[in-house]
């Protein structure tokens, strides 16, 4: 009985109700994209997504009060033993899994099935927060760096194994987390660094690219002091550079799969075959294009109704927003994202040890990343990459594991003031 | 040591956000055409097609009407628990054909399994009754009617013309925007110069369609959908009956028929041999039927009575007498001898009035007439004189719609040629010229050239003593009762209405006791017509009759063109006195003349 008036009057009730529209603007949207006139079905009939939506909001609800009833101890001491647990499914999921829409991710428990991978994200979170919030961590020792790489990295890995490249991304947005946390920004400045001259090879001529690279090196050169030392690390790096550039083409050809090359071309030229590899990019920003400013109003859709938006239930459920509440509907949905993200961080901050704080900065950003990468590759900001929009996307895994990861700090959060200060 | 980080990470979750609102507004706001895209992905016209108008003779006998054809449609995807047997039996198939027809229906470009395909086409050859009481066995499979143009004769298929689809280069020209890759347009005749009449107005229903292309009902409840309207009806002059007994008569001949109402201009008949079948110029096989009606060496879609330009030949005789009687160089009762040392002439005759001329055609006598006319010494140079001369002479000849396209409601009808001065200059190549250089046009030869239809608009003139109403081939349109405008207006010639008379005089001789006696002279109708006979050394003379009937109040008016039909007393004077005698009597009395116009041996 205590417990419970605890947890009402110390519960961020401003996180709850941004989770609960999210949630609901959602579940409506789902609705909209199944809206068949003709048919004529309830947003409650089971017989649609919306309906079995409805269940999986109606479980999450149930795994909230769980996590709320579990004592806060309990996620961080058993951090590891969760995180195993996870790990040890994933590995079973390319061995006994089932196969749905030619991803080998789930595991099926009789007719119901669960994506392990969903739940990998806060399982990992956890194991980050414990590892770096245990007593002598420091983040400039190369020996807890690499470790830490190594707990995000083995998910990252079985999940590749899935054939699942867009969650397994997901994990690189722990580096923001570490970043938080005093690593140094060299390493997320060369990963965006080579992002772009990755981008850059596709679409410029790689003859001027190095043309470039040797001016701003000879600039660079005469700028500056004349040493040696100084002329020779500059020369290096110009030549780090090209050899990058001279691999993209490789990478590009030999490791990505067709359809990823694809992807990525898509995005730097969809017109290029509107019908084939660009089709779903094309088709995306017709829809949202189509809305304007004010949209086409709820239901009223014709781009995300016919089918002309592939996965539109799933990874591509913004067009939907874009093409019935038009620019305006997209700016609050953003907004409440956005909304939900820096008060995660607000929370985060304001917890009292290192565990929890981690906790909550790797929980709003891995929902930064799913939001930018999703909503951008809706846009063509970013190539198709299939990962859901949190919250949002129709699927039963996804939304419970987002549920847990955000459930958990809220957890935290009400229980702040009883932790041991430990920073 | 990470002050300053929780910022940067907020910063970069705003930027982040701000920068996909931008990119949203320019592809929501400022892009419009992501709206288009949009529309044109789920919103599919579909046009209504209106029914084209009919078209009938002058009695109101259906000519041309439009029939329902059947196709049988398939839309793979739904076709469930196919019983193919049954399917065989229904549709007259063995399993054989059966397969077949599947085999080639996946071979299709176009075939899509979730859209309708034609399965079979003309349905309505087979069993119709019992595949509408049956298809509904055969889910999937779906009866489509489609409407092609049918006609309830062989007869008139140039005057008509045909519809087929609008070719690419059509489009192009297209300013009106009405028409699409697809449409059926009027290509020849009346189909193609009434085609805004005959076309009626699209009606069009907006779908909403998936992205499979299934209809998903209709763009906002049908608000701006609009419904067909039909094209109208067109009545036209023809005479189903002459008509088809002038294509009788000059089966296996190449030539021409025209028949004119003188009083109104209307045609009565307009016959281009040889012709073709209209009928193969409809549905499904047009292509291959076309290819070979336009490979034909006999150009069977060569309208002879507007695009065959001939030289006039002796009937030319007639103008030129009342060109020199209106100039007055000449009365009726002047003489010439038949002098024959510059022109040679036929029969015993050797100095002719005006009416004996004319009866005998004599040559000479209209050689000396031209000469007084282009040069009446009014200028003391001969050069000028016949400069002068022939400008009167071309202004007057051209009055009786010679030299120019009439303007008939047709399209590709040729002008022909009356010389002018200026084009002497042009042939001469600037070398002076004078009446010994030109006299071959005093009678038809020459540089003159006209086509079928003026000679008998120019019949018609004669009948109507001095003027012509448009030859026209459509009296009404639609439900006005009225031809347009421009075929109720009478056109004056240059020549006074009294000399008419005398022209008439000697056609009427011409046949009476001239040189068309033998076979255009009719028992109980005065008939007055002209032989010709055009020079095409070394071929056979084409065989050229005009005439018009009766005398007094005359009904009909017609030019005969055989080619390589020899004098025009024969071929032509025959059939033009048959076409008379059909349309007033009904039918001719005089058999041996149709026999002879059959067997068409008229060169032995």
């Amino acid at each position: 009985m205590r417990n419970q008036e605890i947890i009402s009057y110390k519960m961020d009730w401003v996180t709850v109700a941004l989770y609960a529209s999210i949630v609901f603007l959602g579940w409506l949207n789902i609705y909209a994209v199944t809206y068949d006139q003709s048919a004529n079905l309830s947003i409650f009939s089971l017989q649609i997504n919306s309906g079995r939506q409805l269940l999986f909001i109606a479980g999450g609800t149930i795994i909230i009060m769980g996590i709320l009833i579990m004592d806060m101890r309990f996620y961080e001491t058993f951090a590891y033993v969760i995180y195993g647990f996870i790990m040890f499914l994933l590995l079973l999921v390319p061995i006994i899994g089932k196969e749905v829409g030619g991803n080998k991710a789930w595991l099926g428990i009789g007719s119901f099935g669960v994506q392990p991978s969903e739940f990998a994200k806060f399982a990992t979170a956890l194991a980050v927060a414990k590892y770096m919030g245990s007593v002598g961590f420091k983040m400039d020792q190369m020996r807890n760096q690499v470790i830490l790489f190594v707990m995000i990295g083995i998910p990252m890995v079985l999940i590749l194994l899935q054939k699942d490249t867009g969650t397994a991304l997901v994990f690189t947005v722990f580096t923001l987390v570490f970043f938080r946390e005093g690593m140094s920004p060299l390493l997320i400045i060369m990963g965006v660094v080579a992002a772009i001259i990755f981008i850059l090879t596709l679409l410029v001529n790689e003859y001027y690219l190095f043309t470039a690279i040797g001016v701003i090196l000879v600039a660079a050169i005469m700028l500056g002091k004349k040493k040696w030392k100084r002329i020779a690390f500059l020369s290096a790096g110009a030549l780090l550079i090209c050899s990058v550039i001279v691999s993209v083409d490789y990478v590009v050809n030999n490791v990505l799969k067709p359809h990823q090359q694809n992807r990525v071309k898509a995005l730097i030229n969809p017109d290029a075959d509107p019908l084939g590899f660009g089709w779903n990019v094309t088709q995306s920003k017709i829809a949202i294009g189509s809305g304007g400013f004010t949209g086409k109003g709820f239901l009223k859709g014709t781009q995300t109704k016919f089918d002309f938006v592939p996965e539109q239930s799933t990874d591509f459920i913004f067009c939907t927003i874009g093409e019935e509440h038009g620019w305006l509907g997209s700016l609050f949905t953003m907004a409440l994202f956005i909304g939900l993200m820096l008060r995660i961080i607000f929370l985060a901050e304001r917890q009292k040890n290192r565990f929890a704080r981690v906790y909550g900065y790797s929980v709003a950003c891995i929902f930064f990343f799913h939001f930018a990468i999703n909503i951008g590759m809706t846009i063509g900001l970013f190539p198709v990459i299939g990962i859901p929009l949190p919250f949002f996307s129709y699927g039963g895994s996804g939304l419970w594991g987002f549920t847990i990861l955000l459930f958990i700090l809220l957890k935290l959060d009400i229980h702040r003031s009883q932790v041991l200060q430990r920073m | 040591m990470n002050e300053g980080r929780r910022e940067i990470i907020q910063i970069v979750f705003v930027l982040v956000g701000v920068v996909f609102l931008i990119k949203l507004f320019f592809i929501q706001v400022v892009d419009s055409r992501y709206k288009q895209l949009a529309d044109s992905n789920a919103i599919r016209a579909e046009v209504d097609y209106p029914v084209r108008g009919l078209i009938k003779d002058r009695n109101g006998k259906l000519i041309v009407y439009n029939t329902p054809e059947f196709d049988l449609n398939i839309i793979h995807k739904e076709v469930k628990s196919f019983d193919s047997a049954r399917f065989c039996e229904v549709f007259s198939k063995t399993p054989e054909e059966l397969r077949l027809l599947f085999k080639e229906l996946k071979a299709r470009r176009e075939y899509s399994s979730v859209k309708p395909t034609i399965f079979l086409t003309k349905l309505s050859t087979l069993d119709f009754a019992k595949i509408q009481d049956n298809i509904d066995e055969f889910p999937g499979f779906y009866i489509q009617a489609r409407s092609t143009r049918a006609y309830t004769a062989k007869a008139g298929a140039n005057a008509i013309g045909y519809v087929s689809e609008i070719s690419k280069g059509q489009l192009e020209r297209d300013k009106t925007g009405i028409y699409k890759q697809g449409d059926y347009i009027g290509q020849s005749g009346i189909e193609a110069y009434y085609e805004e009449f005959l076309r009626g107005q699209r009606g069009v229903r907006f779908k909403l369609r998936n992205v499979d292309g299934v209809e998903k009902g209709s763009f906002k409840n049908g608000a701006i959908d609009t419904l067909s309207i039909p094209g109208q009806d067109i009545t036209t002059t023809l005479d189903l009956d002459l008509q088809e007994y002038g294509e009788y008569l000059l089966n296996g001949k190449a030539g021409s028929i025209i028949a004119i109402e003188p009083s109104s201009g209307e045609i009565l008949a307009m016959v281009s041999g040889p012709t073709y079948d209209p009928n193969l110029l409809t549905g499904k096989n047009y292509s291959s039927n076309y290819v070979l009606i336009s490979n034909d060496t006999n150009k069977p879609l060569f309208n002879r009575p507007l695009m065959a330009q001939y030289r006039p030949g002796s009937i030319f005789k007639i103008a030129q007498a009342m060109v020199a009687l209106q100039e007055k160089v000449i009365t009726p009762e002047t003489r010439f001898r038949c002098d024959r040392s510059i022109i040679n002439c036929h029969g015993p005759h050797s100095n002719e009035d005006l009416r004996g001329a004319i009866t005998h055609s004599c040559n000479p006598y209209f050689h000396a007439a031209l000469r007084r006319m282009l040069n009446k010494g009014v200028s003391n140079n001969p050069f000028d004189d016949t400069r002068i001369g022939l400008e009167e002479w071309n202004k007057h000849i051209r009055s009786f719609g010679l030299g120019k396209p009439l303007g008939i409601d047709l399209p590709n009808e040729k002008g022909g040629l009356v010389p002018s001065p200026a084009y002497y200059d042009r042939a001469y190549g600037g070398r002076p010229w004078k009446f010994s250089n030109i006299y071959s046009i005093a009678i038809g030869e020459g540089e003159n050239l006209v086509v079928p239809l003026q000679m008998a608009n120019f019949a018609a003139t004669i009948a109507n003593k001095g003027y012509y109403i448009i030859p026209h081939l459509v009296k009404a349109v639609g439900e006005t009762g009225k031809p347009l405008p421009k075929y109720m207006e009478k056109h004056y010639t240059t020549i006074d209405s009294s000399h008419f008379r005398v022209a008439a005089d000697a056609m009427q001789q011409v046949v009476e006791s001239g040189t068309g006696s033998y076979r255009g002279k009719l028992q109980d109708i005065v008939v007055c017509g002209k032989t010709g006979s055009v020079q095409n050394e070394p071929r056979p003379d084409h065989s050229v009759f005009i005439a018009f009937a009766p005398k007094e109040n005359p009904k009909i008016a017609v030019s005969v063109y055989v080619e390589y039909g020899g004098q025009g007393a024969r071929a032509a004077a025959s059939i033009a006195t048959l076409m008379i005698e059909k349309y007033l009597y009904g039918a001719t009395k005089r058999p041996q003349i149709e026999e002879y116009v059959l067997r068409g041996k008229f060169l032995n």
